[in-house]
Parts: structure tokens; sequence; C-alpha cells
């Protein structure tokens, strides 16, 4: 029962994939692309990764698909044109690295084996002990926000890059003028009722991700990312300017820049009780105690970050459609 | 407290103050408050470089946790001294940069340059400081993606189309390595460097691990711009604006070649990398294709920047003909022109830097009598210069002459005439804009004064220590030849 | 041999798709996409790699004993973030250049740079 599943799911991957390849119209390849993020999250749920395939459907099929959309908005081109004859060069290149990828493949241990070496080595400790050296359920959670804390660290840092980036690139930082925007969806009833009903429940929802994240799939990537699709929905259909009322650039802003700060801070502090940077153990009087409260603060942080970034991205770019609309005019 | 965490502050002072800079929101506050963090991250380098020179490795478990369960930071010679020019040049660029972007950038734009070049900093020391395989991979996104933001803002809108490329190609590398490093993770079951180098002998042979090191050498050679995936690397450097070109060009492609070694001689190990596959075979080639082939088209350049940024894809060839012999004499002096060359082509940018701070422009016509309008900043491109040549007395000749010594060691000898039609072509270069200079009158109609002393300062101290390093080569030949010695050692 | 690797075989189809998608389109968009597919089947390969027959999800429950590799997991949550972080300053990218070449075409944009 279990393979008829992936059978059918690598099958929607397969034929979305090769579909984007052949199409014109952007509009449907971004379509297409969203359903192959949301058929590779139902696939990996099938290969028991909950927490990615949460990511995977908050972010890509979501976060992604919402920013692409964006673009294509703003360069207002559905159709690619054609397609210069079929390069043999790129064909050629695809087809060496897919031969040396399928090479490498064959002396890999079977798809599913249990005594492939990846599981004998370094997870049984996580598996085994993880439960009593830091007492939460979700294994993936202690991993990513203790045992290989400095990763996440990193990845939040990745995050605020980002925020950054599109704050570079597309934003008014630093300049206050007021653009208002008259492209919202609030003539539109049923929108209407239904946003507003969604939003709290999203927002519920972000916040029980975020702290059930040690019990169950979740945490604060995919808490951050709900509670910004909350705002970035408040904002489509009750106007731009609107939502900026409610949180402000510059409050996300600061929100972005505290988020990755607490994650390292929280580090620091381990330093300076005397253990190395992240070290939770000291941060409680046992240490089980400092690690439930080092995950804790540092989940927060992550999820600070990133409801800021994503939704500071949303606006960049939904600023820089009305300044165009307004010099449009 | 501090000497024992210096590994972890290392990449935390740099990270931690990057949001606190774009918390204080006014480049008038946050320029000084970079200018220290860099400061203090050049302290920590050296600080790390004695630890290990008197202590041996230095190993750090992030988190407490021992590897391979948790990341462990691993300082030895050889990323002591990568991370000692990577914070020396984030300082002193930094320190030009007060005046510079000021010039450069409008105001609301500053304070983001400076915020993304201080992650630059975190993720280019993250890459080099770790000890672990999948760390590298995120601090080189961190690198990476701030290294976008700051050649987006160059001036001219080929700047944009620069990034692009930069990004298409630079996230395709990283993926490759990923790739490599998920094919590695599937034999071995680890990720910590030194836990790879010690279980991959036992797997060695297999077509995974094959195929795992091709990937990752092509990922890494796209990152360190190895012709022919040097593509993204000349439009970059040129339309970036000037601070970020002297940064980057100094270091980004030094961080990749670092990693390159890392994974070839430390994980790999040598006997793996250069006899079961042909590493070294097919670098050389590469190698003397990127020596004359890129110096060539630098001949042709309008625009200086481009010219310098061909240069410099030249100058990798030169690092990466040294690496490919496998030897430590070879790989030596790599490591020597990776110190060299930042000094000397940081210095040539940062002196484009100031000819663009006062002429606005860095093609050939502005060099029209410069030597007069300009001496110093002049003086300085021609001392760079002379280095990229390898005249006695330049840090650049000490590096072509261990080099040339690697490949008689070999038997080399056709090689010892590549490196001297390589210096030919530089020179070439050289003398168009010399000719340029001093040969031709200026530009009566604009009245073009000597580039501020903010601006000189530290493009003269970059350039003099190219002068001096190639004097006194006590402390860089000694830790190259070391760090060179502790790599082809490997772990066992 | 087939049927232990064929898991791994779509997934190499699926970046092959992904990475031609990247080299060989002009339109600005669609290489952004073709590039996400390429990242997002890479992730698909580290997760089956962490699969185990019969294995639970890796989380912590009474009365379970085999679980699925919990370590790829978390090394492709980084992976898909350092996605959109990617994905986000592309678009941002793409947008920029289109207001200043009027096009998201590589051909279009390439024959505006050779003139100036």
């Amino acid at each position: 029962m279990v393979n008829l599943i992936d059978i059918v799911l690598m099958g929607l991957l397969l034929i979305t994939a090769f579909a984007i390849v052949r199409m014109r119209d952007l509009f449907a390849i971004v379509m297409l692309f969203s359903i192959y993020s949301l058929a590779s999250a139902s696939f990996f749920v099938n290969l028991d990764a909950v927490d990615v395939a949460l990511t995977e459907a908050a972010v890509g099929a979501g976060i992604s698909t919402v920013l692409m959309l964006g673009t294509l908005a703003m360069t207002r081109r559905h159709e690619e044109r054609r397609p210069r004859q079929p390069h043999l060069l790129p064909l050629f290149i695809v087809a060496v690295t897919g031969a040396v990828l399928i090479y490498g493949t064959l002396d890999m241990p079977h798809f599913a084996d249990p005594a492939a070496p990846i599981h004998q080595h370094v997870v049984p400790r996580y598996i085994e002990q993880s439960g009593t050296e830091i007492g939460i359920p979700n294994i993936v959670a202690s991993i990513l926000a203790s045992y290989r804390g400095f990763d996440t660290l990193g990845e939040t840092a990745v995050v605020f890059t980002a925020g950054l980036g599109v704050l570079t690139l597309l934003g008014r930082f630093g300049r206050r003028e007021e653009l208002s925007d008259g492209r919202s969806m609030y003539h539109d009833m049923i929108l209407r009722v239904i946003g507003k009903a969604l939003v709290p429940l999203m927002l519920l929802f972000a916040l029980y991700v975020q702290f059930h994240g040690e019990l169950g799939p979740g945490g604060g990537f995919q808490a951050g990312v709900v509670a910004a699709a909350a705002f970035i929905l408040y904002s489509i259909v009750f106007g731009w300017d609107r939502a900026q009322k409610i949180i402000s650039p510059f409050a996300l802003n600061i929100m972005m820049a505290c988020g990755v700060s607490l994650y390292a801070l929280v580090g620091v502090a381990g330093m300076l009780l005397g253990g190395e940077f992240l070290n939770y153990n000291v941060l409680g009087s046992y240490p089980a105690g400092g690690q439930h409260l080092g995950i804790f603060l540092v989940e927060l942080g992550v999820g600070i970050t990133v409801a800021a970034v994503m939704l500071s991205i949303y606006f960049d770019f939904a600023a820089r459609l009305a300044v165009r609309k307004l010099e449009g005019e | 407290m501090i000497s024992a965490n210096l590994p972890a502050l290392q990449v935390i002072i740099p990270l931690l103050a990057a949001p606190l800079a774009f918390l204080l929101r006014k480049p008038r506050l946050v320029w000084p408050f970079a200018l220290l963090t860099t400061v203090l991250t050049l302290l920590v380098s050296i600080g790390l470089l004695q630890q290990v020179l008197d202590q041996g490795v230095i190993s750090y478990a992030m988190g407490g946790w021992s590897p391979p369960w948790g990341i462990e930071y691993r300082v030895d010679s050889a990323n002591a001294f990568v991370a000692l020019i990577v914070s020396a040049m984030g300082a002193i660029v930094m320190f030009y940069a007060g005046t510079s972007i000021r010039h450069e950038l409008p105001e609301h734009k500053q304070t983001l340059f400076h915020v993304a070049y201080l992650l630059c900093l975190a993720g280019l020391l993250g890459i080099v400081v770790t000890g672990d395989a999948f760390n590298v991979f995120v601090f080189l996104e961190v690198s990476s993606l701030s290294t976008y933001i700051m050649v987006s803002l160059g001036a001219n809108r080929r700047a944009l189309t620069a990034t692009f490329q930069y990004l298409i190609m630079g996230t395709l590398g990283a993926t490759f390595i990923l790739i490599g490093v998920g094919l590695m993770y599937v034999m071995t079951g680890t990720l910590n460097m030194v836990d790879l180098a010690q279980r991959l002998p036992e797997v060695a042979e297999t077509r995974t691990i094959y195929s795992a090191f091709a990937f990752v050498t092509v990922g890494v050679c796209l990152k360190l711009a190895l012709f022919p995936l040097h593509g993204w690397l000349p439009n970059a450097y040129a339309y970036a604006p000037s601070v970020a070109t002297a940064f980057v060009a100094s270091t980004a492609t030094k961080v990749a070649i670092y990693v390159l070694l890392r994974f070839v001689l430390t994980i790999f190990g040598v006997t793996f990398s250069f006899n079961t596959m042909p590493l070294g075979q097919i670098l050389m080639v590469l190698a003397i294709l990127a020596i004359l082939i890129p110096s060539t088209v630098a001949i042709y350049q309008t625009n200086i920047k481009r010219l310098f940024a061909y240069s410099s894809v030249g100058q990798v060839g030169y690092i990466i003909l040294g690496i490919s012999f496998g030897t430590v004499l070879g790989v030596s002096a790599g490591l020597l022109h990776i110190f060299n060359h930042a000094l000397m082509k940081g210095g040539i940018f940062l002196a484009l830097g100031c000819l663009y701070y006062r002429t606005g422009s860095v093609q050939l016509d502005a060099f029209r009598g410069l030597g007069k309008t300009m001496p110093w900043t002049m003086a300085a491109i021609v001392v760079g210069g002379l280095g990229l040549v390898g005249v006695p007395l330049t840090a650049g000749f000490i590096s072509k002459w261990y080099l040339v010594m690697a490949a008689l060691e070999q038997g080399y000898w056709p090689l010892a005439v590549v490196v001297l039609a390589g210096s030919l072509l530089a020179a070439v270069y050289l003398w168009k804009l010399v000719e340029m200079a001093y040969f031709q009158q200026p530009d009566n109609a604009t009245e073009v004064r000597e580039a501020p002393l903010a601006l000189l300062l530290p493009t003269w101290l970059v350039i003099a220590s190219t002068i001096y390093f190639g004097i006194n080569t006590d402390l860089t030949i000694g830790v190259a030849t070391l760090a060179a010695e502790t790599l082809i050692e490997g772990v066992r | 041999m087939v049927l232990g690797l064929y898991n791994y075989w779509i997934v190499v189809l699926l970046m092959m798709t992904g990475f031609y998608i990247v080299i060989a389109h002009g339109n600005l968009i669609k290489k952004v996409v073709g590039l996400n597919i390429f990242q997002t089947s890479v992730i698909i390969m580290y997760v089956s790699m962490g699969k185990v027959r019969d294995g639970a999800p890796p989380i912590l429950t009474d009365g379970v004993t085999l679980y699925s590799n919990p370590l790829p997991h978390v090394l492709m949550l980084t992976a898909i973030v350092v996605g959109v972080a990617t994905t986000a300053l592309a678009l941002s990218l793409v947008i920029r250049i289109n207001e200043a070449y009027g096009s998201v075409e590589e051909e279009d944009i390439h024959t505006q740079e050779q003139s100036s």
C-alpha cells in the first residue's frame, strides 16, 4: 500500500517537472511548481519526514509561490518567447551530470535498508539518548535546536540575510513615504468574511506549532511561516496599507534583527556561564532543564525572525507593485 | 574564558554584530560599529593563529556536544592562516569603506551595505573555522547571499544582471557541494570532517564516493572560479561597488580554495584524490588554461576593473597549479599565493576605488595622465601590478618562485615556461595602464586631485605589505609550509 | 537492485530536469523555478536516504522501537530555508532587472548590454 502512494506521488512529481520544461505560460509554470512542492511535501510524509513536510508545504507551496506570483504581477509577462534551437550543450551537461549521479547510486545501500551505515553510526545516540539528555519527544527538534544548534543559527542568519537582501533591492529602508494601494479585495464579500475568520485561526495555529514543536512536528520555522501567512492573507484581502498599520515595516525590521540576536545571545549566555557557545546545560539548575530553556528561547528567536522576514519580503514586493502602479498613472 | 572560546568568537562577533548594526540604522553610527567589529575579529584571528602555533590543533565543541554528534570547530595552521587573511582584509577594507561607501551609495543603502558586509565576513570565517561538512554549506550560503546583496548595489544596471548570473552559478555550485556531501554521508553516516576522513578509506573504492568526489570538486571549482567555470566573476567584480570588489576579490575565491584543500586533502586524503582519482592531472590542465587564456582576455579590456577581474581568474590558476602537484611544496606555494594575491589584488582594487572616487570612471580613458594627477594612486596600482607580474622584491615573486620550485621538483620543466608566459601576459596588461598613465597628457578639462587620505592610507597599507612580505618572508613561508604539511599528512 | 534503487533514480531524473531548466532556458523567472525544482529534488534525495523500512517518524513514542533517521530531516530543514532565501533574492533581482531593461529574457538583456 505504501509503495502505491510512493509511485503515484513520484509520477506526479515527474509529470509536473516535465510539464514545466515544456510550458511557455509562466503563470501555469508557477502553479505547476506549487503542485510539485505540495506533492513533495506529501511524499515526505510518506517517508516519515513530518517536520520536513510541514516546512516544505509552508515554504515551497506557500511563500515561494506567493513571491513568484508577485514577480509575475510586476513583470507582466505571461508568455515566454519561443525558445531558440534546443541547445545541445545544456543537454550534454545534464546528461553527463545525471550519468555520474546514477553511477554513484549503484553502490549505495538500497532504499529504506535499516542496516545502512547512516543508521548505525551517529544517529543511534540521538534516538536513544535524546529522551534523557534533552527531554523532548521530537528528535528532529532536539538535533535541530541543540545537538546541531549552530547550524540552525547559521540558517536563521540566512533568513535574516534574505530579508536584508529584499529590503536592499526592493524596499524603502529609511524612507517613510505613505503609499496607498487601491488594490484590495475588500469588495469581495466571500473573501472578506472567510479572511476575517481564517486569520485568527492561522495565528493560533502558528502559536500552536511554535510551542508544540517539541512534542510533535513543528518548531520555529514552520510557526514563523504560518504566522507570516496569516498577515499576508490579511494584507491581500484588506489591503496592504491597512496591514502596514497593524505591523509597520519599521517594527518588522526590529523583529528581524531581534530574533537572530536572541539566538546568538543565548549562545553567548552559555559561554558566560562557563560552557561553550550554545551549551544549554549550564542554563538551568539541571541539564535537561537548561536544555528546555535553551531550546525554547532559541526556537522563539527563530520564529520571530522567520515571521518578520517573510512578512517583510511580502511587504517589499507589494510596495514595489504599488510604486509601479502610482508611477504608471 | 575569552581565550578558550576564541574559535567560536571568531564567527560570533561579526555574526551577532550584523543584526545589532541593523538596529542602529544611521550610517553615522553603523560604520564605526562595523569597523570596531572587524578590528575585534582581526584580533581574534591573530590570537587564534598564535594559539595554533603554540598548542597545535584546536578543537571546540559547539553546544558542548562532542563530535560527531555535535558540530566541531577545528582550527589548525591552514585555516588559522586563511582566517587571518580574511579578517585582515575585512578590517582594512572596512576602514576604507567609511569614505568610499558614503560616496558611492545613497544614504539609505549604506547601512544595508555594512550589515551585508558583516554577514559576509561572518559567513567566510564560518566556512574557514568549521570542522563539519554540512556546516560549511550553511555558512557558504550566508556568505554567498550577503555577497549577492553587496554586488547588486553597484551603480550600473549591469550590477543587477551580474548579480543574477552570480546567484544562479553560485547556487548551482553550492547545490553540487550539497549533493556530494549527501553521497559521502550516505556511505559513512557522519558529517564531521575528521570522522569522515577516518571512515572514508573503507568505502573509498565505491562508485558512490567517486561520484561524491566529482560533485564536491566541481561545486567548489565553480565557487573559486576555476576556468572554465569562471563566467560569473568578471562582471560581478566589475560592476560591484569598489569596496565590495576589493573585499570579495581578496577573500571569497581564497576561501573556496581553502574548502577545496580541506575536502581533497583532509577528508578524502591525498592518496585517494591524486592517485585513485585523476584530480592532479585535471587541475593541472585547467590551471594552465586559466593562467594563459583569461590573462590574454584581460589585455583587451577597456573597463579596468574587468581587466583585473580576468587577472584574478588567471592568478587562481597559479594557485590551483601549485595544488595540482599534490606535494608539500606545491600546496605551500598555493597557500602562499592565496596570502600574497589577496594583498595584491585587494590593494589594486582599493586603488581603483580611489580612482573611481575622483573621476567616477574605471575605463582606460580615465587613466590618461594619471601619473601626474593622482601619483599615489597610480603608484599603488603599479606596485600591485608588479607583484602580479612577479618582479623580485614583491610578494608575488615569492609565490611564483615557490611554484616554479614545486614544478621543477616534479620534473615539469614546461610548466616553468607556462608560469613565465603568464607573467609576460600580466606585464602586457600592466604596461597598457602604465603607458596611458605616464606617457599621455591628462585631460585638462577636468580637475582631478589625488584621492583623500582616508582612502589612500588603507590602500598603501595593503600595497606596502606586498613589498614587506616580498622581503620578509619568514612568517608567510613558515606558516604556509606548516599548513601544507598538516593538510597533506591528514588525520588518520 | 533496480527495485532497491529506483527511488533514487527517479529523484536523479527530477534533479536533472530542474538543472536543465536552469541552464537551457532564457527566461529569468523560469530559471528561478528550475533552480527551485533542482533544490527540492536534492531534498527529496536526502530524505529518501533517511527512510527506514517499517520505521516510524522520529518522534519518541511509547511502544515504538524503530524510527526513521532524523538527521537528514534536520539537514533538509536547513536546505529548504536556504532555498527560499535564494529564491526571494533571485526574484527581487528579476523585478529590478525588468525595471532596468524592460525584459526578463536573457537574449533581450544581452542584446541591450552589447549595444550600450
